[in-house]
């Protein structure tokens, strides 16, 4: 599926700027050609040759620490989507295999926490116990959990219901292992897409609390802070806001547009369990070409 | 592939003389009609259909027969110029009343379709919008066509729908699958249209209510001289309603002519194979299934489309495509180089021997008092009920009568009944988590639709190995001999192991679901409708080895389905039941044919038959 969906022109596209924005993040800290916390040039210097974007709020160089403040909002990011979408999708998998009050309890618990702002969720739990990285993952995570919940039981919901899990049912096989062997298989393109849409908030959530101050605290480089930090030197030097800005939107439209294309790729492979009319394959294959 | 030719014999498009209260010109006319699929990057693009030629006078049925993937969906489509995503037009006219449909532009089609040509779909329920009022609905066509709503009401009499006010105030869940088809056939009928396509519009509808639809139908087109082109897979219906029919195979007309000849005296061998494998109530045939699938578009092979699968075939079948060869005066016509010769072959069944009654002193399944509501709406009711060691029973019933659910408390997947089921001398528990491993392991249970019974995401061989790996603990190599094992004995290669179930036909899965019930060796086998969702041919087949497996290894099967002909050719004993009770039971030749019971008598009266040559 993932292959694919590469293989589209949407996938490789999303897939390649989002894997620059990665990369940029990821090897940036060993090219940075400074230190990011060292005084290069001064305050909102324009972009020289010393300083290829220039100086940012107190004359570090921008471009240094562009490169540094990727890679702790991007671990951030994949880890709170990773614990988020982990506990959605097992609430919702739980919920609606077993019905009944267990979905009762477990999803009117998911709505309590559905009734909380996504952002302000976070801000709570960190205003109240301190910027700590852990507790910003957990937020976002729990922030994320009963969205993904909600998705996965209504996809679990239909394929509880179909023939192969009853004939598993009617075996006396125990319920945890139809979820593992029958249900949580069928689920990969919702989970797949689930997963997308989640970093992608993630990302944003996590830049936004990095902006208000919350995450890594000055000096270190990050590029939610970056944006907070050179806003007031817009003018004077706008790469300060720019680079962080520009890099956040591509990984974020990356993200988005590789998991569209999963996400269609997924159309394919998971719903073939009607009746195969060779004509209506014709069709499909006649329309993708 | 052949061009279109030129050298198709007269008599196919003009194959009416027979029609005898004619004036000459037929409403619709089809000609060489050609439907080709979209050209695709690196491939040519196959026909979908072709060499399509048939006509229907006013007034007249003419039957469009054929399985699934044989291009009748196209065909009947493409009558109202439409095509498919994926499809275009290739060729060939569709004449109404001399005006060729295919030539008109869009917007000129727009004015034909529903007031000219009407089209009655396959699922009612998805035709109609569910949070409209059906009358809302209904009014709005009726604008919409320029039909006057004032005749709203007798349209939907004559649709056999005689007190309308309740169904116009209900929205279209509120109605049942009958009132709904009829509302459909009122909005069909309702601007008097010169044509009625109706695609399989009692495919989910019971015996009883298909027959006053089909009667419907038949009524409406007599009365109104519309011509009416029915499709269906379902040989009977057809026999029941069309005056004329053609039979579809990969995409060719491949017979065609009087309804009452082709099913006295087919002239094709694949309609013959068709006639063999539709069970029927009067007598215990032998059901024959055919060997082999159709050939997909593009993949078919040289000369005769049916010849590898034929019976009848010599070497001569593989060089060239078959022309229509006329056997009647009549105008019945076969593309079969042999068909004057298959055409005088008499007799398109055998007479089973009758099926050796096993001795059922010792009961394996023994149901009695067995009653289930729904919230205080009762579904069973006091239900007794016996299967002795390799019997058959089958239980019959219309849908809703509540034989799915006895079925489901059998294998324990519906567990808040009362009453008791004895297995093998002890009571089973309700629910299958009380219920020892050895009782799980020795009923199994196969289900209706093979579309959903498999795990898209397994191989064949991980889902005919989950119970086995469930019940026995085998070694790598015995448990991978266990499953190739119960893939043979299903008729299937070993090598089927490795390929998912999307890549299977229809019949392939209900096989693999199969196997996974068998690979346990159960003393019971439930199947629940197991052959309603496969076509004729495929269901012959997987009866004839649900039978071969009977006899094999001395199963007892409890058969549920609403197919009274089938009953004849699979079960010993059979089970009739009505809104949740019993009304009668007995051996199969005596309910069928000396029905005790008013709903029974009913039930067999409206089965559509057809009188074989």
């Amino acid at each position: 599926m993932l292959g694919r969906a590469v293989r589209t022109p949407r996938g490789a596209v999303g897939l390649a700027i989002a894997g620059c924005v990665v990369l940029v993040a990821a090897i940036g800290p060993a090219v940075a050609p400074y230190s990011s916390t060292e005084f290069v040039t001064k305050p909102f210097a324009r972009a020289s040759a010393i300083a290829l974007l220039g100086g940012d709020t107190l004359g570090r160089d921008v471009l240094s620490r562009t490169l540094d403040g990727g890679w702790e909002l991007l671990l951030m990011a994949a880890a709170a989507t990773a614990l988020g979408v982990a506990a959605g999708a097992l609430i919702g998998v739980v919920a609606a295999y077993f019905g009944g009050w267990t979905d009762n309890v477990l999803m009117r618990s998911v709505d309590v926490i559905l009734a909380f702002p996504q952002l302000v969720f976070a801000l709570l739990l960190v205003s109240i116990l301190g910027p700590k990285i852990w507790l910003i993952v957990l937020a976002v995570a729990i922030s994320h959990a009963p969205q993904v919940a909600r998705v996965t039981r209504a996809a679990s919901l239909d394929i509880t219901e179909r023939d192969f899990v009853k004939a598993m049912q009617i075996l006396g096989i125990p319920g945890r292992r139809i979820i593992r062997r029958d249900v949580l298989p069928n689920l990969t393109s919702v989970l797949m897409v689930e997963i997308g849409l989640r970093l992608t908030y993630s990302i944003l959530v996590i830049a936004g609390l990095s902006f208000l101050g919350f995450g890594l605290q000055p000096p270190a480089a990050s590029w939610g802070l970056m944006i907070n930090e050179n806003r007031v030197g817009l003018i004077a030097n706008p790469w300060g806001v720019l680079m962080p800005a520009i890099l956040i939107a591509l990984l974020t439209i990356g993200v988005n547009t590789f998991t569209d294309s999963v996400a269609r790729a997924s159309l394919g492979v998971g719903g073939r369990s009607t009746e195969p009319d060779p004509l209506v394959g014709l069709a499909v294959e006649g329309a993708s070409a | 592939m052949t061009a279109p030719s030129e050298d198709i014999p007269v008599a196919a498009a003009d194959a009416s003389p027979a029609a005898p209260h004619t004036d000459g010109t037929p409403r619709l006319a089809v000609e060489n009609l050609r439907i080709l699929t979209a050209p695709r990057r690196g491939r040519p693009d196959a026909d979908v259909v072709d060499e399509i030629s048939f006509t229907v006078q006013p007034g007249r049925v003419l039957g469009l027969v054929g399985e699934s993937g044989s291009g009748k969906t196209t065909v009947a489509l493409a009558l109202l110029g439409y095509f498919k995503r994926g499809l275009r037009p290739g060729g060939g006219k569709v004449l109404l009343d001399g005006q060729d449909i295919l030539a008109l532009p869009e917007h000129e089609l727009a004015k034909i379709r529903g007031r000219a040509i009407a089209y009655v779909p396959q699922d009612p329920a998805s035709a109609l919008n569910p949070v409209l009022k059906v009358g809302t609905q209904l009014r709005e066509v009726f604008t919409v066509h320029g039909a006057d709503p004032a005749t709203l009401n007798d349209v939907l009499a004559e649709a056999g729908l005689e007190d309308p006010a309740p169904i116009l105030a209900a929205y279209p869940h509120q109605l049942s699958g009958g009132q709904q088809q009829r509302v459909g056939l009122a909005m069909a009928f309702a601007c008097r249209p010169r044509l009625i396509v109706l695609d399989e519009p009692t495919t989910g509808l019971d015996v009883t209510t298909q027959r006053r639809v089909l009667d419907t139908v038949r009524g409406l087109c007599r009365s109104y001289q519309v011509a009416a082109v029915y499709i269906s897979h379902d040989l009977a219906v057809v026999a029941e309603i069309a005056d004329e029919v053609a039979v579809l195979y990969a995409g060719r007309l491949i017979e065609l002519g009087q309804a009452r000849e082709v099913f006295a005296s087919p002239a094709h061998p694949y309609t013959r194979g068709l006639m063999r494998a539709v069970p029927v109530l009067e007598s215990t045939y032998e059901l024959h299934g055919m060997t082999g699938s159709p050939p997909r578009p593009g993949s078919r092979p040289p000369g005769c489309f049916f010849q590898p699968r034929c019976e009848f075939a010599v070497a001569q079948c593989e060089l060239r495509q078959p022309d229509l060869v006329t056997v009647s005066a009549t105008g019945h016509a076969a593309r079969c180089i042999r068909a004057a010769e298959v055409t005088a072959l008499s007799g398109t069944a055998i007479l089973a021997a009758g099926r050796a009654q096993p001795p059922s002193d010792e009961p394996v399944l023994s149901i009695s008092g067995v009653s289930v509501s729904y919230s205080d709406k009762p579904v069973l009711r006091d239900v007794n009920l016996v299967v002795g060691a390799r019997q058959s029973v089958a239980i019959v019933g219309t849908s809703g009568s509540g034989k799915t659910t006895l079925a489901r408390c059998v294998v324990g997947l519906h567990k808040d009944w009362t009453g008791t089921i004895t297995f093998a001398g002890h009571a089973l528990a309700p629910g299958v988590r009380r219920r020892s491993q050895d009782q799980l392991r020795r009923i199994q249970f196969v289900s209706q639709n093979p579309y959903s019974s498999l795990n898209p995401r397994h191989t064949v061989g991980q889902i005919v190995g989950a119970p086995l790996a469930h019940f026995s603990k085998l070694s790598g190599r015995e448990h991978q001999q266990r499953i190739d094992d119960a893939l043979t004995s299903v008729a299937l290669r070993a090598s089927f192991a490795a390929r998912y179930p999307d890549e299977l036909s229809g019949g392939e899965r209900q096989r693999v679901a199969l196997a996974r019930a068998l690979v346990v060796n159960p003393d019971l086998l439930v199947c629940d409708e197991v052959t309603s969702a496969l076509d004729v041919s495929v269901q012959a087949a997987i009866v004839e080895l649900l039978l071969r497996l009977q006899a094999e290894r001395g199963l007892a099967l409890l058969f549920i389905t609403h197919n009274l002909p089938l009953v004849r050719s699979i079960a010993d004993d059979v089970t009739v039941i009505s809104a949740g009770q019993v009304c009668e039971r007995g051996p199969v030749t005596q309910v069928l044919s000396e029905p005790s019971h008013a709903y029974t008598r009913q039930l067999l009266t409206d089965v559509p038959a057809f009188e074989r040559g």
